[in-house]
C-alpha cells in the first residue's frame, strides 16, 4: 500500500455529517496539544509525535515515502 | 463616498397607549433580518404580532452579506426568498489563495437538483427590505418605529416592557417576548443575562466599493497576498456592482486612522490594480467575539440571532444561523399559544438552537484560528498546510478560510424518534430536509415547498399507492388538535394516477427523493413544519405515526 495523500481522517464515535469536519477535528486536536508550550517545547513535541505515528505505521517503505515527500517539500531536489 | 441604495426611513406613529399601561400576547423586540423573520412566521400563522424597534431604518451599511441555502428556503416559506434571489448574486464556487497561488476551491453546491443555490450574496439592507414587504402585507403585524424598550420585568408567566418613544414611555403586559435586537441586545442587558465566550483580538476593515469589474461571482481568499502582506484578505460581489473586501489589519490597528478614505484607497488599489476604477460605499472597522448566552431563554422570554450567540464572519454564520433560530421557534411558539402542546415544547428550542449554536461557534473558531494563527508553531502548521495544499488533497481539505453556513442535524433532539428499520443516507431523523425536483399535477417545483408549516406525512409509492386505510387513518389522526397532512410521492406518473383523488400526489421527476431519502415502496417520513425530518418507517403504522407526532410536541 502506498503513502495515503488523500484526504483520510475518520471519526468512528460520532456521526460525521460533514465532509470537512474530521480533518478539522484533527486539526483543532494537534493545534491545542501544542497550546501554552514554548517554541522549544513545541519543536521537541512535534519530534515525539513523529516518533510516535512512525511506530505506529511501522511499515518502512510507507515511513521512508513521507520522510522523502516531507523534505522535498521543503527542500526541492 | 457614493451611494447605490437610498435609506428608507420609516415613519414614528405616537403609540395610543403613552402614560398607560396595556398587554400583548406576542412582542418581537428588534427588526433586523431575525426579528422580522420571527415576526413574519408568527404572523403568517395567525398570531397578532406587535414588532418594536428602536430606529427608523433599515440596516446601514451593507453588513450581514452571505445567505445560505437553508436561509433561503426558509425565506422562501416566508415568501421573500424569490425576492432574495432576483436580487442577489449567486454563487456556489470559494477559491483560496496562498500569496500568488491557487491553494483550494470549494463548490457549494455539488449536489444538483435542489432549488436553490449554495449561497446569495446580498447586502443586509435588502434583506430586511424585502421581509418588511412581506411584512407590510400581514394585517395583523403592527411594526412601530423608534419604540425602545428601556425596561424588563420577567416573570414565570409573562414580562412587563417600558418602552420609550419621543412622545413619552408606555407599559406593555407581554405573554411572549422574542428578543432580536442584536450582538448588543439592549433586553438582555436589561435583564442582566450573561453571555459567555471568546474574545478575538484583532480588527478586520470591511470596505464595500463599487465598480465595473469582471471578476467571476466567486469568494476569493487570500492568505498572505502580496498586496497586503501577513494577513488576509477575502473578496465578494454583491448586488448593484457592490464588491465587498475584508482585509484583516491585526490588533495594533487604530480603527478610527484605517477607516480614513486616504487610507482605505491606496490598500484596495494594491489589490486591484490601478486598472480599477472603483468608489468607496462604506467603510468600518470590525472586532469580533464567539459567545452565546446559557440559555435561550429565560422565563417567557426567547432570544434569537445575534443576541442569543455570535460567531467570527468566517464561515457566514451569523444571520445565517439567526433565521434558524426563528424558523425553529415560531412553529413551536404557535402550538404553545393556540394550546396545541405543552410549554415544555418550548425547551426543545434552547435544546436545539443551543447545540446548532456550539456547531456554529466551534466551526466559525476553528477557522478564525486556521485564518489568524496564535502562536509560532500554530503558524507553522497553517503555513506547512497551504504549501503542501498545492500538491496534495490532503492538505487542500484541512484548508480552512471559512466553513461556509450549512444547518445542523439535531440528531440528539428529545423531539426525533428513533430509527426502527435500517435506513442509509443523511435524512436521518433532525436532518434539514433535502429538496428534489418534484411534479405536482404537470407543474414542475420542488419538493420543500410542499412541505412546510404543518406536519406531513411523506408516503414513498414505488410500485402502488399506499393502502387506502393508511391514508383514512392518517387524515383522522389528531393529537390536542394537531392534524396530520398525508403526501403520496410517486416514482413516475403510473403510479401516481393509480392514486385516489383525495390525496395530493407528487411526482418524483428525477428520482431524487428515492436516492436521497433512502426511500423503498411503503416508505413514510414525518416531516416537521420546520422542515426537519421527525421520524421514519419503511412499513408505517397510525400508531407509530402517533407516537412520532406525540414525541415531535411532547405531547
Amino acid at each position: 500500500m502506498p503513502l495515503i495523500t488523500e484526504p483520510n481522517f475518520k471519526d468512528l464515535e460520532k456521526p460525521v455529517f460533514r465532509e470537512f469536519s474530521p480533518g478539522d477535528d484533527f486539526y483543532e486536536a494537534l493545534i491545542q496539544t501544542h497550546e501554552g508550550l514554548t517554541d522549544a517545547q513545541s519543536h521537541e513535541l512535534n519530534a515525539k509525535l513523529v516518533l510516535f505515528l512512525s511506530n505506529h505505521i511501522g511499515d518502512l517503505r510507507i515511513l521512508r515515502e513521507a520522510f522523502r515527500l516531507a523534505r522535498e517539500s521543503v527542500m526541492p531536489s | 463616498m457614493l451611494s447605490t441604495y437610498r435609506y428608507p426611513k420609516f415613519e414614528y406613529r405616537c403609540p395610543a397607549e403613552i402614560g398607560q399601561r396595556s398587554s400583548r400576547r406576542v412582542v418581537v423586540v428588534g427588526a433586523g433580518p431575525v426579528g422580522l423573520a420571527t415576526a413574519v412566521d408568527l404572523a403568517q400563522q395567525g398570531c397578532d404580532v406587535l414588532l418594536l424597534d428602536d430606529d427608523n431604518t433599515v440596516s446601514v451599511g451593507s453588513r450581514g452579506l452571505c445567505y445560505a441555502k437553508r436561509a433561503l428556503e426558509i425565506l422562501d416559506r416566508l415568501g421573500a426568498g424569490q425576492m432574495v434571489v432576483d436580487k442577489g448574486v449567486s454563487w456556489n464556487v470559494g477559491r483560496t489563495f496562498n500569496r500568488n497561488d491557487e491553494v483550494y476551491s470549494f463548490n457549494l453546491s455539488p449536489e444538483p437538483d435542489h432549488e436553490r443555490p449554495g449561497m446569495i450574496n446580498l447586502q443586509q439592507y435588502y434583506l430586511e427590505e424585502f421581509l418588511l414587504k412581506r411584512a407590510n402585507a400581514l394585517p395583523n403585524l403592527e411594526i412601530r418605529w423608534q419604540n425602545k424598550v428601556v425596561a424588563v420585568d420577567a416573570r414565570e408567566a409573562d414580562s412587563t416592557i417600558t418602552v420609550e418613544t419621543a412622545d413619552g414611555n408606555y407599559m406593555l403586559d407581554v405573554e411572549w417576548l422574542i428578543v432580536g435586537d442584536g450582538a448588543r441586545s439592549g433586553v438582555r442587558r436589561l435583564l442582566g443575562l450573561d453571555i459567555e465566550g471568546r474574545v478575538f483580538q484583532d480588527r478586520f476593515l470591511i470596505a464595500d466599493v463599487v465598480m465595473k469589474a469582471d471578476f467571476p461571482a466567486e469568494r476569493w481568499f487570500w492568505f498572505d497576498p502580496p498586496f497586503h502582506p501577513n494577513q488576509s484578505v477575502l473578496l465578494h460581489r454583491e448586488a448593484d456592482n457592490v464588491w465587498r473586501i475584508d482585509f484583516q489589519l491585526g490588533w495594533d490597528a487604530d480603527p478610527e486612522e484605517e477607516k480614513k478614505p486616504e487610507k482605505v484607497i491606496p490598500r484596495i488599489k494594491a489589490m486591484l490594480g490601478e486598472q480599477h476604477e472603483f468608489d468607496l460605499e462604506w467603510v468600518s472597522v470590525y472586532t469580533f467575539q464567539c459567545r452565546r448566552m446559557k440559555s435561550f431563554r429565560h422565563h417567557r422570554i426567547f432570544f434569537v440571532g445575534d443576541a442569543a450567540h455570535q460567531v467570527s464572519p468566517f464561515g457566514a454564520r451569523g444571520a445565517n444561523s439567526g433565521l434558524q433560530d426563528s424558523d425553529n421557534l415560531a412553529w413551536k411558539l404557535k402550538l404553545v399559544i393556540d394550546g396545541h402542546a405543552p410549554e415544555r415544547l418550548l425547551e426543545s428550542y434552547n435544546e436545539e438552537r443551543a447545540y446548532a449554536a456550539d456547531e456554529n461557534i466551534m466551526n466559525s473558531t476553528r477557522s478564525t484560528d486556521f485564518i489568524t494563527p496564535k502562536s509560532a508553531v500554530s503558524k507553522l502548521f497553517r503555513n506547512s498546510v497551504l504549501d503542501l495544499a498545492r500538491q496534495y488533497r490532503f492538505a487542500r481539505a484541512l484548508v480552512n478560510s471559512g466553513r461556509l453556513s450549512v444547518p445542523s442535524f439535531l440528531y440528539m433532539s428529545s423531539l426525533n424518534t428513533p430509527d426502527q428499520e435500517p435506513f442509509s443516507g443523511k435524512m436521518i431523523p433532525g436532518a434539514p430536509m433535502d429538496d428534489a425536483p418534484v411534479s405536482d399535477q404537470g407543474q414542475h417545483g420542488w419538493l420543500l415547498r410542499h412541505v412546510a408549516n404543518q406536519f406531513i406525512v411523506l408516503l414513498y409509492a414505488d410500485r402502488e399507492p399506499p393502502a387506502d386505510a393508511l391514508i383514512t387513518d392518517i387524515k383522522a389522526c389528531r393529537i390536542r388538535g394537531i392534524g396530520l397532512t398525508p403526501i403520496v410521492i410517486a416514482a413516475n406518473a403510473t403510479v401516481a394516477a393509480a392514486c385516489t383523488d383525495s390525496i395530493k400526489v407528487l411526482i418524483d421527476l428525477k428520482s431524487r427523493f428515492k436516492e436521497r431519502y433512502d426511500a423503498e415502496q411503503g416508505t413514510a417520513y414525518l416531516v416537521r413544519p420546520d422542515q426537519h425530518i421527525a421520524a421514519r418507517w419503511r412499513k408505517p403504522t397510525v400508531d407509530a405515526l402517533r407516537a412520532a407526532l406525540a414525541r415531535a410536541t411532547c405531547n
